[in-house]
């Protein structure tokens, strides 16, 4: 029969179906995916499992690299890079990218340390350094969602504008003589849960998670959930695989992308507060160079940088992957100069997977490059 | 009464007269096929009833009521949708995700409303039943076919409860098979009452669903004929101009 042509009424509804079209499953080999096997296909998955291989083989190799001290260290040296990688997943999945952040974090330092060597509270030092943090991020935010500049550009300018800025302020010295609020400061910064005896419970076996790692499982545990329930994330997901799209159904594209870079600038001003409380004192130069960690982890965990794809495990599990990479080079006694090459040779490998993952395989891409064709 | 009434509409861009004086009316659950040649003034009709823009003269009358449509919403507001060519679909994201993009059940209360998705499942589903497409609501919309993706974004038009939807090439560039599907799809919304209207290159697929045909040549109304009055030779005549007028 033709295809168009009408259907009877009084065929019955199994004859009728099948004579219609064949079940699209049949045809084009698309089954609807259960959780488990999205979960399967994730990137991020992968990375976990691969982590935890790493974890296994170097504890067999060295031992001191599974003591609960380590990893308490490697536990805490993440949590700054993982919670901005947080903030960097969801500019990430809006299809832009923030390299602000590490400046970000220099600057809400310096400010919230100028505050602390004058003798304010604690909560007013913090509070100033969190609001130069935002308006940073909402500069970013501006200039990208409502001038519609390239994100990488005026990211890429308040780099250098934040690192400049607090360069200023410092007067280019480390600050350090904090006020009164110097011990509430290190407090938040290097507080640990849970404690050993005699000062707490713990048994000697379970490592003492510092503040820095209970704040980015938080954070981690909210990105989530706003991720998978709430509108705003799927207009956030839908910016990213098709803007025009969009904005045509009536979704706030330009408010949805300026928030995410005040997000971005967020999570880096939190990072950046926690490390000020742990080393208790201020220097310009902190978060130099994380924006490309931050960006290696996230795309490590999957999160796709032309937009579309990010998850708050991927960005948890990425900047953990990277991390336990490190402290394993350093324990295998490699140079710590080699670092650099390693994150961005990570950087390079998992963008090249991540493009089989967003449905252009490498082969599409490689087409591409010779037809001039996108896509 | 006319769902939707044109009446002498021009559209000038600057010197440029991309409409002079077309009139037209759609019916309730009529289907119309809209041809022309490439610069005919088909796009700019299209998007004068969506309401992209407004028109330089003339007035377009939706259920009765003259019309000053400003923006896409204004239009949506009176029940007119519009099936774009590149179809508006988020590649990344669920047929069903993709049907209630910007219109999303919710439940409970701030801070704690979270969207409702086995509703939105559901009533994609049952739009996709409605319309006898196979889509299913939890595909992505990146591994379908061209047919399904029309299905999405028809099912679209069809939970805003549209009167009138406008669709621009549906038939371009998908597959024979994919073709019969979109066809029967126009069909299923005009069972619904549903006025279409057709913007096509495709002679064989406007015979086939159209009850009218309107010809636009160089911005003005040509010929405006019931199917079954006129032939794909005819319409071809009068589309490049080898017949002047019918």
């Amino acid at each position: 029969m033709t295809p168009s042509q009408p259907m009877s009424q009084a065929m019955p509804a199994a004859e009728l179906r099948e004579q219609d079209h064949a079940a699209i499953a049949d045809i084009v080999g698309i089954k609807e995916q259960t959780l488990f096997q999205r979960f399967l296909a994730s990137q991020a998955f992968w990375v976990a499992i691969a982590l935890f291989v790493l974890v296994v083989f170097m504890t067999w190799l060295e031992p001191s690299f599974g003591t609960s001290s380590n990893v308490t260290n490697i536990t805490r040296n993440f949590a700054p890079i993982a919670i901005m990688g947080l903030g960097m997943t969801v500019v990430l999945i809006t299809g832009g990218i923030d390299l602000s952040v590490g400046s970000v974090m220099g600057l809400v330092a310096i400010v919230a340390g100028l505050l602390l060597t004058w003798h304010q509270p604690w909560y007013v030092a913090f509070g100033a350094g969190l609001l130069a943090g935002l308006a940073c991020g909402a500069f970013n935010g501006f200039f990208v969602a409502y001038v519609g500049m390239p994100s990488f550009v005026v990211t890429l300018g308040m780099l250098s504008i934040a690192r400049s800025l607090a360069v200023v302020l410092s007067g280019n010295q480390m600050l350090y003589q904090f006020g009164a609020d110097a011990p509430i400061v290190k407090a938040i910064g290097q507080a640990k849960w849970p404690l050993r005896e005699p000062a707490g419970w713990a048994p000697a076996w379970m490592p003492e998670f510092s503040s820095h790692f209970w704040v980015m499982v938080v954070l981690a545990l909210i990105v989530g959930f706003w991720f998978n329930f709430t509108a705003w994330a799927r207009h956030l997901f839908a910016i990213g695989g098709n803007e025009n799209a969009a904005r045509m159904t009536g979704v706030p594209v330009d408010w949805i992308k300026f928030q995410a870079y005040v997000f971005s600038a967020f999570t880096a001003s939190i990072a950046s507060l926690l490390l000020l409380g742990y080393s208790g004192s201020a220097i310009n130069a902190m978060g130099t160079g994380y924006e490309l960690r931050v960006i290696a982890g996230t795309v490590i965990g999957g999160a796709s940088l032309m937009g579309g794809y990010g998850t708050a495990f991927g960005a948890v599990i990425g900047a953990a992957f990277l991390e336990v990479i490190r402290n394993a080079l350093l324990m295998a006694g490699i140079d710590s100069n080699w670092q650099g090459a390693f994150v961005g040779g990570f950087i390079i490998l998992a963008v090249l997977l991540g493009m089989q993952t967003s449905g252009r395989s490498l082969r599409g891409m490689l087409e591409g490059m010779f037809t001039g064709k996108h896509k | 009464m006319a769902l939707l009434d044109v009446r002498s509409i021009s559209k000038s861009f600057g010197a440029i007269r991309a409409l002079s004086e077309v009139d037209f009316s759609v019916q309730a659950g009529e289907v119309v096929g809209l041809m022309g040649d490439n610069g005919a003034g088909k796009s700019t009709m299209v998007k004068l009833i969506a309401g992209n823009f407004p028109p330089s003269e003339g007035e377009i009358v939706v259920g009765g009521k003259v019309c000053h449509f400003h923006k896409p919403i204004e239009a949506r507001a009176e029940g007119i949708e519009v099936v774009y060519q590149d179809l508006a679909l988020a590649d990344n994201l669920t047929a069903a995700q993709n049907v209630f993009l910007g219109r999303e059940i919710r439940k409970g209360i701030w801070p704690f409303r979270v969207l409702n998705k086995q509703a939105m499942i559901d009533r994609a589903a049952e739009l996709f039943a409605e319309l006898k497409s196979e889509t299913r609501p939890r595909d992505l919309v990146k591994k379908m076919s061209g047919g399904q993706r029309q299905a999405v974004a028809i099912a679209r038009t069809r939970l805003s409860n549209a009167k009138l939807v406008l669709m621009d090439e549906p038939t371009a560039a998908i597959s024979v098979r994919q073709v019969a599907e979109v066809l029967e799809l126009i069909r299923r919304l005009k069972a619904r009452g549903v006025s279409v209207m057709l913007i096509s290159h495709r002679m064989p697929d406007v015979f086939a669903v159209c009850d009218r045909i309107i010809v636009l040549r160089r911005g003005s109304k040509v010929a405006d004929k019931r199917t079954d009055t006129t032939s794909p030779e005819e319409i071809t005549g009068l589309i490049t101009g080898a017949i002047r007028d019918a």
